[in-house]
């Protein structure tokens, strides 16, 4: 139902030159695209695909932070966890609501997701072992997320860049958050500190992961480039990622567990260690250890909330019957 | 004294019971709900901080709130047996936050006249938030008594499972009664009269009766609880406990 006047949604629409060619000046053009403007098959699927994976993200991230809220240290950092993990929520809520203005219902997409079809952010298949990992995640994963997003603020569909200015937001109180936590830790007693390190140790590589593979290994790139749905290239986020986020680490005594790890006065910025694909590629393809935990939890949710949902349907059809009975 | 436990009393029921609802965090039957019972959670975790620190303050031994919460164990715990209950379903989760919400409202209504300034401040938050909990969960207790056979039989045997434990709410514990006669909180038998209109209203819209108690329980006050909130303790408190005196 929300398909109409979306060019080449039911896939009968030409993609002719001159269409493709006008479309593609309005994007250079830097004009925003909505949802009942027409657009190329291509480019409406690309990002019914970019922003269903961002928002399963949001959601099953909500599982390895949830993994520590009934266990927070103090209650000050217990409610701030409980808001975090709701505003993740949140962000999963809008970005839902701004993939359906593209013809997909969050129905379809929570089943894509509990089917596997669907993906969502590796980094979310780690397990949260400690209270420092709280920490981590805020100051990397969604210091990581930021990254990303900003330029997504300026993505060529309205609606996805809409919902980046306020995502974004709130994900920079959250990396806020979290560098505070590990700082806390950081200055604590030597089993906090120890805390911080091993938590580290195990995010890091998986962080800088998040930014996806290298650019000349990444199968959506140029297109997304040319459509600005992406600004910046994996590489080149991963790279800024890295810049701002070491001297953090140091102004904490933390060290980051890449021994290749070298400033590069000439090109200005960091020289790194090369990342472990093996280990990239095996998570997304299934083997990560908490791949097969997060689908069951979040299909137990879906399944046990089943008889709720069809409660309040129930309900509200008993209530529109009772209304119209009475007019 | 007696007032530091009555407090102690009160924190420890929004505590416990801000901790169970934070439990369903990630795993609730729809997007929207991982959203409300958050705040739900936040509302009652947050009224539960002002309440250990005023406890704190009047003992004047420099308990902090975290020392109140993480470093007493299930014996001292104070809390009403109704919030330590288990989750159980959705239908359990929502009329155990009703029953309490429906409770806790006039009571914070009235409170807003104590004598203790803290007391009175918390009062007129809470009471706001206790009203939109009863909205909220009261709208849940109406759509699941009124929607499904399924959902229906689920909401029957939650008020079944429940309702032995709402008489406790009503019973003031000798720090209670100090507390009250001092002006410091209301008398809790007097919201009986508020809690059984509420209950009425949503229960008749939800197709649901509130059954004969034959038997009350009770015993929280004087820390005898069920096996649950030990388990509920261990867990909340494992970190803190682990790394005495550490800052977090
Ligand atoms: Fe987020
Ligand atoms: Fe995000
Ligand atoms: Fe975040």
């Amino acid at each position: 139902m929300y398909s109409q006047g979306l060019i080449g949604a039911d896939g009968r629409t030409d993609e002719t030159p001159e269409f493709l060619e006008a479309f593609q000046q309005r994007i250079d053009a830097e004009d925003k695209i909505e949802p009942n403007d027409a657009m190329p098959e291509g480019y409406r699927r690309t990002l019914v695909r970019q922003i269903g994976q961002h928002a399963h993200s949001e959601i099953v991230g909500m599982l390895p932070e949830g993994n520590w809220i009934t266990r927070a240290p103090s209650l000050r950092r217990k409610a701030a966890l409980l808001a975090k993990v709701q505003d993740e929520g949140g962000h999963g809520l809008y970005l839902y609501s701004a993939a359906e203005t593209l013809g997909v219902s969050r129905e379809q997409m929570t089943e894509e997701l509990h089917s596997g079809k669907a993906k969502y952010s590796s980094i979310f298949n780690y397990p949260t072992l400690s209270w420092a990992d709280i920490g981590t995640i805020g100051w990397l994963v969604d210091g990581a997320a930021i990254m990303n997003q900003i330029p997504l603020c300026r993505c060529s569909f309205g609606p996805y860049a809409r919902a980046m200015i306020r995502v974004c937001k709130e994900e920079s109180f959250h990396q806020r958050q979290g560098y505070e936590i590990i700082m806390t830790l950081a200055q604590g007693t030597d089993a906090q500190k120890e805390m911080a390190q091993d938590s580290l140790n195990r995010w890091w590589w998986p962080a800088l992961m998040m930014f996806g593979p290298h650019d000349g290994d990444s199968e959506h790139s140029d297109q997304s480039m040319k459509w600005k749905i992406k600004r910046f290239t994996n590489d080149e986020l991963r790279q800024k990622f890295i810049d701002a986020t070491v001297p953090q680490a140091e102004y904490l005594g933390l060290k980051i567990p890449d021994p290749e790890l070298k400033w590069n006065e000439e090109k200005g910025g960091y020289d790194h260690g090369e990342i472990d694909w093996n280990e990239f590629w095996s998570v997304v393809k299934g083997n990560g250890r908490m791949n097969r935990d997060r689908i069951k939890a979040r299909r137990a949710a879906w399944d046990n909330g089943a008889w709720v949902r069809e409660a309040a349907t129930a309900h509200a059809e008993k209530r529109r019957a009772r209304k119209m009975a009475a007019e | 004294m007696a007032v530091y436990n009555a407090l102690l009393e009160l924190a420890d029921d929004h505590l416990v019971l801000g901790h169970r609802i934070s439990e369903w965090c990630g795993h609730a039957p729809m997007l929207e709900e991982d959203l409300a019972m958050p705040n739900m959670a936040l509302d009652l975790i947050g009224t539960s901080r002002t309440l250990y620190e005023r406890a704190g303050q009047l003992e004047g031994k420099g308990q902090s709130e975290d020392d109140l919460a993480y470093l007493r164990g299930e014996r001292d715990y104070r809390n009403c047996l109704l919030v330590e209950r288990p989750n159980e379903d959705f239908a359990h989760t929502m009329l155990r936050q009703l029953y309490f919400a429906a409770f806790m409202h006039p009571y914070w209504v009235a409170a807003q006249q104590s004598s203790d300034e803290v007391v009175q401040g918390v009062a007129g938050k809470a009471q706001k938030e206790m009203a939109y909990h009863i909205r909220h969960a009261g709208e849940w207790v109406i759509r699941l008594g009124d929607g499904t056979e399924e959902s229906a039989a689920r909401m029957r045997d939650a008020v079944e499972a429940l309702s032995i434990y709402v008489d406790e709410l009503f019973d003031s514990s000798l720090a209670a009664q100090e507390a009250e006669a001092a002006g410091v909180l209301p008398s809790r038998a007097d919201m009986r009269a508020e809690w059984d209109k509420t209950i009425a209203q949503v229960f008749d819209e939800a197709l649901l009766a509130f059954p004969e108690v034959p038997f009350a329980q009770s015993g929280g006050r004087e820390g005898l609880h069920d096996e649950g909130l030990g388990h509920m303790l261990a867990e909340m408190q494992s970190v803190y406990r682990a790394h005495p005196g550490a800052r977090w």
